[in-house]
């Protein structure tokens, strides 16, 4: 994708192409009308200073990406080193800051027109593909690939063993390409400990696909119908979304357990991971037991930024399962419409047999045979509506409740800090009180306990923003690439469309002549 | 609103465009001598009105131009009055019209209102249209449908002149012939039992003439095959309007999703697929249309092909009455005795077989000729009509595929399709 750039002219070069875009016809008045804005002028006040600072929503790409590519690059790019130095440190060559240092975020900001002037010649000391990785967000050099499921083992025993390929150049890895054999489970397992790790500290650890008694039994079992075959490759396709979305997490990516998953040959088995064993039952009773604490935890929330995102994830979450349950009834009715069309295609095809005059006979067996055509179009699409749209709401709808449990990691932090408080006062009074009675010996332990309590305040506190810093990190992060994959998928999707399109046309236009012969 | 005037006592106009569906089904010659068509229709609540216009130079009639107002059950008075005329044995009776049926679609609305609470402003509004809107094409069908079956029967040279036909144009008073009660209509049942069981016998007899022997064999095996793929055709219709409301769906909620969200981008992809959907979701409506189209004109072969078939049954069946009447006038020469009478009969029994037989081969050519123009027009129609859209479409799609190239919206993947 990097590639396909090309590094855009600085300067007046880029003038003629603003105003082209101004000029072009457009269909979409609605959309695009609100998100055009004049390039020439610049728009100080779409992206206020205080955007690039750790405390607000994140800037608002949209408006970039629309203008100019090299407007894109430079303020995505400023925004993504300045919150991210830390990290990115280990993974990317360690240029970053400088770069951008000298210039303050404002000025950078500001006046757009200046700050092309006064970045560019910075920035571009450091190659275009590192660049081209940030403002992307996230590209690292690792590809991963699950392959070829294989049934292992017999009856309820039985299991499927995925081959999980990685080729990759980055150097914590041993090796360029390796390749090893895991089965659902090792990925819950992976899933797990990632989680455990994570997620309280407000990364948003992507989840792993569901279980499905059903469609492992009836693996298990050995049918080998259309329905299994499917499940199977339902799952694989699953699971190689899954590790591309963890590997893609800069802060996962580092993580040992990934690694191993991804590298060593033998992996214990996790065990934990089966619904009916005793750590499934334990996390049955905590996810109760959360559920419960959700309710009663009332958080004070001083910073309007997490309430409004608290709400738009609700909404969002809502309309992402009614537009899923859409998408998954259309497949349906494309799949019936496919059945019926071509019972109609056989039956229309009997009918011009038995038709005794014959340029009608042949005319209904075009007829047939079109409509046979169409009815693989329409499986076609079927397939492109599936795969493409309804897998990826699915993947978005538990995504969601992964960012909906960091929020609510977040909120137990809180409650974790203002309880150490609510203990530091009691400490606090119990001391007071200790000098009242003068009770020497008591006293120094008290004092002792107040020491300890305000440091877990402190702790408390320290734990509480960074979390919240995280989150709002990783929000920021889950946007970028929920935007990301939706126009990568749409457009797949209208891709599929058009081919659809262009072939009905000339399934229509072959059988008209043949219409017209009849006599 | 459309809904309200059908349901109430006012006129509902037919449009030109409607009278084509005539077309659709039968291509007719239509001269002055005789002119009818339907050129108003009512609906009230459980009955149709329709009015029968007719234009006629023939001196049978009082006036050039009039109209009267007839029910459905008048229809069918006059189909079966054809059918057990004797006279016209030798001739296939128009089918009748089948009756309106508007079932189904008041349960829809009904079940719609008392839903009413459960659903938005505008989902409300959008269905209850949708609704008038299938309302009103169950009802033009049926007028079509009723008109169809008049103009086949003016167009024919002998029905035209029947006495029942001129009263059913002319009399403008109540014919007063009520739908049957169940007692006839077990009748019926039993009626067609026997005619069934007694077409079975008949066919086995193998026929002299090779023209009719190849027309039975052949009818018997079209009819079949016309009913499965009418069946088929009607199931494909309804998988198509299942999808058309899908993308009504999808796009909806795409709507909701991209106004709701915060990010900008995230709207323009939700704006984008939107335009497709609606583009899909016409697109999947245009083919269920098509497909009702088809449908139609299946079962009106349908049931043209009965009726043809019903011809053939009555002629094998006289011609098994004049090998009977030829058995007793043997059985009665040799005994000597009835003679006369049995050589009238026999005599009777053949001009009535050869009359038939005669008109009946000229009624099968010309069914032949009707059917294969029907399909004809409504084949080209269909393929004309589908590639019209696919390519206004496809057209839509490229078109606006360039746009979004245009505003660097989308990558360059998809310079190639274009």
């Amino acid at each position: 994708m990097a590639a396909e750039r090309e590094p855009p002219p600085l300067g007046d070069a880029r003038q003629p192409d603003l105003e082209e875009l101004e000029d072009g016809e457009d269909l979409f008045t609605s959309t695009v009308s609100t998100l055009e804005s004049s390039p020439s002028s610049p728009e100080p006040a779409s992206l206020p200073a205080e955007d690039i600072s750790t405390n607000s929503n994140g800037p608002k790409p949209a408006e970039i990406i629309l203008e100019d590519d090299r407007e894109d690059l430079f303020a995505e790019a400023t925004e993504e080193v300045s919150l991210d130095s830390p990290e990115r440190e280990p993974i990317l060559s360690p240029e970053p800051t400088p770069a951008i240092t000298p210039v303050t975020p404002t000025t950078l900001v500001a006046p757009r027109m200046e700050s092309k002037s006064i970045a560019a010649p910075v920035i571009f000391d450091r190659s275009r593909e590192e660049i081209e990785e940030e403002a992307n967000g996230d590209v690292f050099d690792i590809e991963i690939n699950v392959s070829d499921p294989e049934k292992v083992g017999d009856g309820m025993n039985a299991y499927m063993a995925y081959r999980v390929t990685t080729k990759t150049a980055l150097p914590m890895f041993n090796k360029n390409e390796f390749s090893v054999k895991r089965r659902f489970s090792d990925f819950l397992g992976l899933h797990s400990k990632l989680a455990t790790k994570y997620m309280h500290v407000g990364y948003i650890v992507p989840p792993a696909p569901e279980k499905s008694i059903v469609g492992m039994t009836k693996v298990k079992v050995g049918k080998e119908d259309s329905s299994s075959t499917e499940f199977v490759e339902k799952r694989r396709a699953a699971l190689e979304r899954y590790l591309q979305r963890t590997v893609k997490h800069p802060t996962l990516l580092q993580d040992p357990d990934l690694r191993q998953f991804l590298e060593s040959s033998e992996l214990p088995r996790a065990v934990n991971t089966q619904a009916l064993s005793g750590a499934g039952i334990l996390r049955m009773v905590n996810k109760a037991a959360d559920a419960v604490n959700k309710m009663t935890i009332k958080m004070n929330e001083s910073d309007a930024w997490f309430e409004e995102k608290q709400q738009q994830f609700e909404n969002l979450d809502q309309q992402l399962r009614k537009l899923h349950a859409s998408v998954e009834a259309l497949v349906c009715h494309r799949k019936e419409l496919s059945a019926n069309t071509a019972a109609f295609a056989k039956s229309a095809a009997m009918l011009g047999n038995s038709e005794d005059h014959t340029a009608l006979s042949r005319a209904l067996s075009q007829l047939a045979e079109v409509e046979e055509k169409i009815d693989q179009l329409h499986q076609e699409q079927a397939f492109a509506d599936f795969y493409m749209f309804s897998e990826l709401l699915g993947d978005y709808i538990r995504l969601i409740a992964a960012v909906k449990g960091v929020f609510d990691h977040r909120m137990k932090c809180w409650q974790k800090w203002q309880d150490a408080q609510v203990t530091l006062q009691k400490k606090r009074e119990a001391e007071a009180k200790l000098q009242l009675a003068n009770k020497p010996d008591k006293l120094q332990q008290a004092k002792d306990e107040i020491k300890e309590w305000e440091t877990k305040v402190q702790q408390g506190e320290r734990d509480f923003e960074q979390i919240s810093k995280t989150i709002r990190k990783e929000v920021g992060r889950f946007e970028r690439e929920r935007v990301r994959d939706f126009k990568t998928v749409i457009v797949k999707y209208l891709e599929s469309l058009v081919q659809t399109q262009q072939q009905l046309i000339k399934y229509w236009e072959a059988f008209l002549p043949e219409a017209k012969a009849i006599a | 609103m459309m809904l309200q005037r059908c349901l109430d006592d006012g006129p509902d106009f037919l449009s030109e465009e409607d009278r084509g569906l005539r077309a659709i089904n039968v291509d007719l010659q239509t001269d002055a001598a005789l002119q009818v068509d339907i050129s108003d229709a009512l609906s009230e609540r459980d009955k149709v009105k329709f009015t029968v216009h007719t234009k006629s130079s023939l001196p049978n009639f009082k006036q050039n131009e009039f109209s009267v107002v007839r029910q459905h059950e008048e229809f069918i008075w006059l189909h079966d009055s054809f059918v057990e005329n004797e006279d016209y044995a030798g001739y296939i009776i128009p089918p009748a019209p089948p009756r309106p049926d508007f079932d189904a679609s008041r349960e829809k609305l009904q079940k719609l209102g008392e839903g009413e609470g459960s659903m938005t402003k505008e989902e409300f509004t959008k269905m209850k249209q949708e609704l008038e809107a299938e309302y009103l094409a169950i009802f033009k069908k049926t007028v079509a449908m009723h008109e169809v079956f008049l103009c086949r029967v003016a167009a024919h040279p002998i029905l035209r002149k029947d006495l029942n036909f001129h009263v059913f144009l002319e009399y403008n008073q109540d014919l007063s012939v009520r739908g049957k009660n169940k007692k006839e209509k077990l009748e019926d049942f039993f009626k067609n039992m026997v005619k069934s069981a007694d077409g079975v016998i008949v066919s086995g007899v193998k026929d002299v003439d090779d023209f009719f022997e190849h027309e039975r064999t052949f009818l018997v095996e079209y009819h079949n095959r016309v009913k499965d793929a009418s069946a088929k055709s009607d199931k494909m219709t309804r998988s198509h309007k299942n999808v058309a409301d899908d993308y009504n769906r999808i796009g909806s909620s795409l709507y909701t999703l991209g106004t709701q969200d915060s990010t900008e981008i995230f709207q323009l992809y939700c704006h984008i697929p939107l335009f497709y959907f609606s583009q899909q979701k016409i697109e999947a409506r245009v083919s269920a249309d098509e497909d009702l189209k088809l449908s139609d004109l299946l079962k009106y072969y349908l049931r043209e092909s009965q009726a043809a078939k019903d011809l053939l049954y009555r002629r094998s069946r006289s011609l098994v009455d004049y090998e009977n009447a030829n058995k007793a006038l043997d059985k009665a020469r040799a005994k000597n005795k009835d003679v006369l009478q049995a050589e009238t009969t026999q005599q009777l029994c053949c001009q009535k077989f050869e009359k038939i037989s005669e008109s009946a081969k000229q009624e099968l050519i010309d069914f032949k000729t009707r059917r294969v123009a029907a399909f004809r027009k409504n084949l080209v129609e269909l393929a004309e009509l589908e590639l019209k859209h696919a390519k206004v479409t496809g057209i839509y799609f490229c078109f606006h595929f360039r746009q979004l190239l245009f505003h660097r919206i989308i990558e360059v993947g998809l310079e190639g399709t274009l």
